[in-house]
């Protein structure tokens, strides 16, 4: 078909435009790519996985990044977590949530309800520079679609038509884990941590995840690379809260068009036996 | 082909209308009863998929209007609430962006086909620069749209693409201060770049209407180039085309799910997720994939004003093609050394598109300069070479004769080195 030619000329092309410059590998540390179970055509969240990714954000992360996006409510829809609804309920009673005016046109505080945003853990962009040293901890609400890495030739093409969207888990994984002494000869900076993935080595978030850090309910043994793994899921349906819906009508749809292809295919073929062509 | 008209009201009533206003008239002779050349293959459907990719972007766009806040505060977070709290809204929101990458995938195939079949020759060069206007007008259109969002890329993206205006000598400056509407890219531009993007795709569909028009006046192109020259040449539009077309359409579409439900993200930045931050500064800078080829022409030149040059006369020359083509031959079915030309610029304007994504530096900074210079080349040298030097293969005395084979020549439509065989 048109498109497959256009991709095989495509295909042919870069190899030729790849022969002649190196690909310039910057940095040690590699993102390996991770099984999911969000991941390929048919992924789904695992429950499970979320409700720890959740509690990890919740006992560490929280205190100095936002989730500005995420309501409590989202935490109890489907295809996220699944927290019950009176699960929902108390941990966002957990939070006091400033509201107002009222009557006297004073602001209040209240206990947190779960059509609440997720509370910020500082007032503005620059108490959160104050208090880590400069560096501004980003919102993690779009993290996991805001961060990638060079996948290089030819993955990135075939990633084009495998269906691969998990680069920012990938990357945020492999970041989490990636904490290291800094090789001998480095020059790390004053304050900042070395990381063998992050872009130039030298990161501003300190380690952020400790061996049995969190205590799991679930009784899952709370591993530095279960708690990166658990976040990073988290993180992804936090950036894709309606990931295994698309998915779902994703399937639904492309049946739909593949039979409504055949018959338009059959109609045609009629049609034009009419004539010689 | 403005022949007789042959329609006939079905009722008292459409009599009575179509006296008044013969609308349904122009519909039936243009969409019905239209001849069109009856060895159309499937490269011909792009037309039916741009026109159906226009209406979806129309559609899906008015929507995101209703959900969307043009301030600089507050872009980037309605943009995540149609994404999550608006019903369906990650579908309208999806179907827009991967639809305007769909828009260009597909514009590029149908002016590729005119390149390779000589459409843009005589009588059809007005037809040809409407295109030219429709897709300067497409490029426009998407690089606004894309700064809507405010990330990272829409704000540095339309500080690269708006910086190319102060090049121009003298008047440069006040020129792009003029289109931010104050000394940097603030709220005014958002504001503007919003209200613009919501005007362009309406003059497309103004600028659509005169490209069918000035397409029924000649009628269609066909892979053999050789005009129509009776009624036999051709089969009415419906049901023949409206069929094919739409068959092509919903195979198109399969694609276009494909990307909107299973990979949504793949053919824009990532940092794009990230919100505009006048003080720092993404390490790469890159346009959306459609635009890269042009992109690389800019920096290719190490003028700023050059570059800038070069980049908007790379789409200009496409208008002077009509002119600069000399070959009285319009398919490359029948011209063995325009053949080997065309596929060799394709290669480089796919090269360019890598290029224009990589760092200009080293090895690609110097394959870019060699693949600019024959991207001009091509038109200014090869072109008008070409047209003195080839000697055409023998055309079919007719359409007709080249579908039923009955010509000596054999049937070039099912040539084996014809790009329109389907596999």
């Amino acid at each position: 078909m048109a498109i497959r030619s256009a991709c095989l000329s495509l295909g042919i092309v870069l190899a030729l435009a790849l022969a002649g410059p190196a690909q310039a590998e910057s940095g040690s540390g590699k993102v390996e790519t991770q099984k999911w179970s969000f991941g390929g055509f048919f992924g789904t969240f695992d429950r499970a996985q979320l409700q720890r990714g959740f509690q990890i954000v919740k006992e560490n992360c929280a205190a100095c990044h936002s989730l500005e996006y995420v309501y409590f409510r989202n935490l109890g829809e489907p295809g996220g977590p699944e927290f019950s609804l009176e699960e929902v309920k108390a941990l966002a009673a957990d939070v006091e949530v400033i509201d107002g005016p009222d009557e006297a046109g004073d602001m209040f505080e209240r206990p947190g309800l779960p059509s609440d945003l997720m509370p910020s853990p500082f007032a503005n962009d620059n108490a959160a520079r104050a208090s880590n040293g400069g560096a501004m901890p980003p919102d993690l609400s779009v993290i996991a679609k805001s961060r990638t890495y060079k996948r290089g030739f030819p993955n990135w093409l075939f990633d084009l038509f495998t269906g691969y969207q998990e680069q920012g888990a990938d990357y945020l994984y492999a970041l989490l884990i990636g904490y290291n002494e800094a090789p001998a000869e480095f020059n790390l900076l004053e304050g900042l941590s070395y990381n063998t993935v992050f872009p130039g080595h030298q990161i501003a978030m300190p380690s952020p995840l400790f061996e049995d850090g969190v205590e799991f309910n679930d009784g899952t043994k709370a591993s530095v690379e279960q708690m990166s793994r658990d976040v990073s899921a988290f993180l992804m349906w936090a950036a894709e809260p309606h990931l295994e819906a698309r998915k779902r009508m994703g399937f639904q749809v492309i049946i739909f068009l593949i039979i409504f292809a055949g018959l338009f295919y059959a109609t045609k073929k009629k049609i034009w036996s009419r004539v010689k062509h | 082909m403005s022949g007789q008209s042959t329609y006939t009201p079905g009722s008292g009533f459409a009599r009575w209308f179509d006296e008044r206003l013969p609308i349904m008239r122009l519909m039936h002779d243009s969409f019905v009863d239209f001849p069109n050349p009856r060895n159309l293959n499937y490269w011909w459907t792009f037309g039916g998929i741009l026109s159906f990719l226009l209406v979806t972007q129309i559609i899906t766009g008015i929507i995101l209007a209703m959900h969307y806040t043009p301030h600089v505060d507050f872009a980037f977070g309605s943009v995540e609430r149609i994404m999550r709290n608006v019903n369906y809204g990650w579908l309208i929101r999806y179907s827009h962006s991967v639809g305007a990458s769909m828009f260009f995938l597909a514009v590029y195939i149908h002016m590729g086909r005119g390149l390779y079949y000589g459409s843009y020759k005589a009588p059809r060069e007005i037809l040809w620069i409407l295109g030219v206007i429709i897709y300067l007008l497409m490029m426009a259109t998407a690089f606004m749209g894309y700064v809507l969002p405010w990330g990272q890329m829409s704000f540095w993206g339309a500080t690269v693409i708006t910086n190319l205006f102060s090049a121009i000598p003298l008047i440069g400056t006040g020129v792009t201060e003029w289109l931010w509407g104050g000394f940097a890219i603030d709220n005014p531009t958002l504001n503007r770049f919003f209200s613009l993007h919501y005007l362009l795709p309406f003059m497309i569909v103004g600028v659509v209407i005169l490209h069918i028009w000035a397409l029924h006046v000649p009628g269609s192109n066909n892979p053999t180039g050789v005009s129509v020259k009776d009624k036999e040449d051709t089969l009415p539009f419906h049901p023949y085309y409206t069929v094919k077309d739409g068959f092509a359409v919903v195979v198109f579409m399969i694609l276009f799910a494909y990307f909107i439900f299973f990979n949504p993200n793949i053919l824009g930045d990532a940092v794009n997720y990230v919100p505009a931050d006048p003080l720092s500064t993404p390490p790469h800078i890159v346009p959306e994939w459609y635009l890269l080829p042009f992109y690389a022409i800019l920096r290719a030149i190490p003028d700023k004003l050059g570059g800038v040059v070069a980049m908007f006369g790379s789409i200009a020359v496409l208008a002077m093609l009509p002119w600069l083509d000399r070959s009285k031959v319009r398919s490359a079915v029948f011209r063995p050394i325009y053949k080997q030309f065309f596929w060799i610029f394709i290669i480089v304007f796919l090269i360019l598109g890598y290029l224009g994504s990589q760092p200009p530096e080293g090895w690609y900074l110097l394959i870019s300069r060699i693949a600019t210079a024959w991207y001009f080349a091509h038109f200014f040298l090869i072109l008008p070479l070409i047209g003195l030097l080839e000697t055409p293969r023998p055309l079919p005395e007719s359409i007709t004769k080249s579908v039923l084979g009955s010509a000596a020549g054999g049937a070039p439509s099912g040539s084996a080195a014809s790009p329109e065989t389907k596999g």
